[in-house]
Parts: C-alpha cells; sequence; structure tokens
C-alpha cells in the first residue's frame, strides 16, 4: 500500500457526529495529503456554523463546499444545508438540489456514491454517529469501487442507528472510536503526527 | 471497470438525445446528471443505458418522461425568503426608477419563482409596468407553470416564506381552491410571456432589468455555466440585476468581472455600468 494509493476521505454523520468530528479533525496535520469531503444533517433554513465551529480547532483548512470548486488536499469540505455534494470526475464540487434522498438533503449516500465513481479505489469512506441509516449504501458502494470503509463504534456513538446500519451493510468494514480514526487516516498517508 | 463503460453509454445517451430531440445535455454536470440517468434507468425498467438509449430513440412517447427526470426541480413559492426580502428592500428602488420594466425568470420549471415575483411586483406597485418572461426547456414544466395550480399541503410553506419575505398581503388573496390544490389566480399571468428557451442552445431574445435563474446554474459544467452567464451579461441592461441560488456564485466564471456583488449573502449581482 503505497503512500499514493489514497485520493480523498468521505465522512458522513448526523446526530451526535459533530463530537466525532472534534476528536478526528484537530488531530489531522496540516500537510495531511487527501481532501476530506463531509456531510452532516443540519437544519435545512439555517446557516451552518460548522465550518467556523471546526476551523479554529483544526490546522486543516476548513470550509462550506462551493459549487465548481477545485477540490483540493489538505481541505475539509462541509456540504451546504439543503444542497447534495457531489464530486465531479475532473475532482471538482457540484452541489445539487435534486430531491432529498430518503428525508435526507445533503445525504451521505449520495455524496459517497458519487465520490466512489470517481476515485473508485483511493477512497476512504467514514461513516460516523448519526440517528438515521443514511450512509449505509454510499459506504456499501464505496467498498464495492475498491475502496476502505471505516464505521465509528456503535458502543461509543451518540446514536447508534447510523454506525448499526452501515455495519449491517458492511460487515468488512473497520471499526473504530474516533481517537483512533484520525491515527488510521495518518498511517494510511504515512503521516507520523 | 464496469463504470467506465457506463461513462461512454451516458456520454452517447445524450449525443442521442441531442440529435434527435434536440435537447442538449451534454453540457451538464456529470455529477448530477449520472444520478438522474441512474434513476431514470430503474424506473424504465432497463438494465443498462444503453437499452435505456435504445427506448429512448426507438420510442418517442417516453422521451417527455425522460425530459421531465432530468430537469426535474421542485421549488417553492418565496423560497429563500431573504432573496426576496432583498429584492424588495434593496432592489426593487432601484426598478421604481425605469418607465417601464422586463424580468426574466429562467430556468421557471413549474413556476414557483415566477408567482413569486408576479406578487411581490404587485405588492409593490410595479406590476403594471413589468413584462416577465418565464422560460424552461421542459414544455410539460411550462405547462404547469402556465396553470399555476399547487398542492394544498404546500401552502402553509409558501405562506410562511411569504410572510418571512415582507409580504404586505395575505398569499390568500391569490389563490382559490380548486382542482385539489391551491390554483393562483389568472390575473398574476396577464403579464407573463411563457417561452421554451434554452440557456444551452438559444441566444438572448430581449433587454432586461432583472434575472431571477436559481439553482439551475449548479447543474451545468463551467463551461455551459459561462455560456449561460455570457447570456445574462448580453440581457441584462446598464446596473441590471442577476439574482442566482444561495450556493452560487460567480467565482469560478469567465464573467465575474461583468458584475458587482450587490447583495453577497443572497447572491445577488449587478451589471457593470461600464465595460
Amino acid at each position: 500500500m503505497t503512500r499514493d494509493r489514497w485520493e480523498a476521505v468521505v465522512m458522513g454523520g448526523s446526530a451526535g457526529s459533530l463530537e466525532a468530528l472534534t476528536a478526528i479533525l484537530p488531530d489531522l496535520p496540516e500537510n495531511f495529503p487527501l481532501p476530506i469531503l463531509a456531510v452532516v444533517h443540519l437544519p435545512a433554513d439555517k446557516k451552518s456554523m460548522l465550518p467556523e465551529v471546526l476551523r479554529c480547532k483544526c490546522r486543516l483548512r476548513v470550509c462550506e463546499a462551493q459549487d465548481k470548486e477545485p477540490i483540493q488536499p489538505g481541505t475539509v469540505y462541509f456540504a451546504p444545508p439543503d444542497y447534495h455534494l457531489l464530486v465531479e470526475c475532473d475532482r471538482h464540487i457540484a452541489l445539487s438540489y435534486d430531491e432529498p434522498l430518503r428525508f435526507s438533503r445533503p445525504s451521505i449516500d449520495v455524496l459517497f456514491e458519487s465520490a466512489a465513481d470517481v476515485y473508485g479505489e483511493s477512497l476512504v469512506g467514514v461513516v460516523l454517529s448519526g440517528a438515521n441509516s443514511d450512509g449505509a449504501n454510499g459506504l456499501a458502494t464505496v467498498l464495492a469501487g475498491g475502496g476502505v470503509g471505516v464505521v465509528q463504534s456503535p458502543g461509543q456513538a451518540y446514536s447508534t442507528a447510523m454506525p448499526l446500519a452501515a455495519l449491517e451493510k458492511c460487515p468488512t468494514a473497520e471499526v473504530m472510536v474516533p481517537g483512533e480514526i484520525a491515527g488510521y487516516l495518518k498511517g494510511l498517508c504515512n503521516c507520523d503526527r | 471497470m464496469p463504470h467506465r463503460i457506463e461513462d461512454l453509454e451516458i456520454r452517447l445517451l445524450l449525443e442521442a438525445i441531442y440529435q434527435k430531440y434536440h435537447y442538449d445535455f451534454r453540457g451538464y454536470s456529470m455529477a448530477s446528471i449520472k444520478r438522474r440517468l441512474a434513476h431514470a434507468k430503474d424506473k424504465l425498467a432497463c438494465g443498462t443505458i444503453s437499452h435505456l438509449q435504445d427506448k429512448v430513440l426507438h420510442d418517442p412517447a417516453i422521451m417527455p418522461e425522460v425530459l421531465e427526470m432530468l430537469t426535474v426541480q421542485v421549488s417553492e413559492l418565496f423560497r429563500d425568503p431573504l432573496y426576496f426580502k432583498v429584492i424588495r428592500e434593496k432592489v426593487l428602488p432601484h426598478l421604481h426608477t425605469y418607465p417601464s420594466l422586463k424580468v426574466w425568470i429562467a430556468g421557471c420549471s413549474s413556476g414557483e419563482e415566477l408567482y413569486s415575483f408576479a406578487i411581490l411586483f404587485r405588492e409593490e406597485g410595479l406590476e403594471e409596468k413589468t413584462m416577465f418572461y418565464a422560460t424552461d426547456i421542459n414544455p410539460d414544466a411550462l405547462k404547469k407553470a402556465q396553470a399555476g395550480v399547487y398542492g394544498l399541503d404546500r401552502i402553509q410553506l409558501f405562506t410562511e416564506n411569504h410572510r418571512k419575505s415582507g409580504g404586505k398581503s395575505s398569499l390568500s388573496e391569490y389563490y382559490t381552491a380548486a382542482y385539489g390544490g391551491a390554483k393562483f389566480d389568472k390575473s398574476l399571468r396577464k403579464r407573463v410571456v411563457f417561452s421554451d428557451h434554452s440557456l444551452v442552445t438559444d441566444q438572448v431574445f430581449a433587454e432586461v432589468h432583472l434575472i431571477s435563474c436559481r439553482n439551475v446554474l449548479i447543474y451545468f459544467d463551467k463551461e455551459l455555466q459561462n455560456r449561460a452567464l455570457g447570456l445574462f451579461k448580453d440581457a441584462l441592461v446598464r446596473k441590471g440585476f442577476l439574482g442566482l441560488g444561495s450556493r452560487e456564485n460567480l467565482r469560478f466564471s469567465t464573467h465575474a468581472e461583468a458584475f458587482d456583488e450587490f447583495a453577497r449573502d443572497e447572491k445577488i449581482y449587478q451589471r457593470r455600468g461600464v465595460l
């Protein structure tokens, strides 16, 4: 497994996932070589505070994804409220206002499936705490494309439904507590700290 | 890899749709079109995109359904109420200064945005001097826009949005419950021209003072987005206004320098006076 094998990380979560993200993202170094694309379910009609909240804790660049923006390494892109986040084959952000998928917009499945199509076996999918089953199909697509899957340990998650649904669909995914996920991601890319 | 074959099939299908029906989706965002075609493939019980292409080419009767699935866009009256509040409070004072007005709702879909503007302009006393152009590529969507009938279950949301936008009247003045839905008053349409127009293949048709085109450009690739923004630039009078969707921006466009940011958070731009 060479350091260049991996191209991107996708993450998804809902209830309780901010806590997990706060344990993962600040632990990644500024030279972390992959982009991280993330969907967190939030109210559709409110401005998201997630990028602001995490920006001051992280060494990575943290932003809300903008349509047509080139995807850069060492950057965390959050889906804007009420829009799906997708990846274009030329490694640009694409947003969509298509129907919610299983009541979710942004949808974790939409992000994971779109990223799996572009990054294939170079993709890492991470499903965090959450109260519904969004992300399970998406993670299965990531694995089917040859990528790897990580699921937050349901025992440690604030909401277990999302990790449990992901594990039911993807029994071979790695199971970790948030504190281990950052170390795992750094290990994949040979970042030691 | 199988999904690369599917990429090829998608390109062939879009070419087939263009050659046979003159709907040009070839410059659409591939990430979105793929999802929509996957949905169409399932819904029409096709095993592959090639199978879907076979149907599209040999059975013209299914094209409206495919077109619907490729263009479907559900909106709301006064969606993003703050957008309309800023139009009302900051843009309309400028528009009041013109003797007559033309407003273009580009990609009007089933008409929610159009009725929002028609009501807003009536409330603000601008309706009588305004001509609205409501355009879309989907004839079925245009028919729905012309009918102006929406599900009663959506009215509560529309009413709430209208109130938040600074509405000066009651939304219930503009519709009657009929046909199992809320039918918006035909007087709102008397100054509207509904027209089939494509931002991809058609040209500018009028000089306009305000263009609202929300959540349309995100479905275009960069080149096509530049084409559409070029049309808007050419259609707008100097100092005319362009409103985009809440997550659309001109930042990555070649036409960025032709516009000033007028209301940043609401994505309202103003055509520069001198170029």
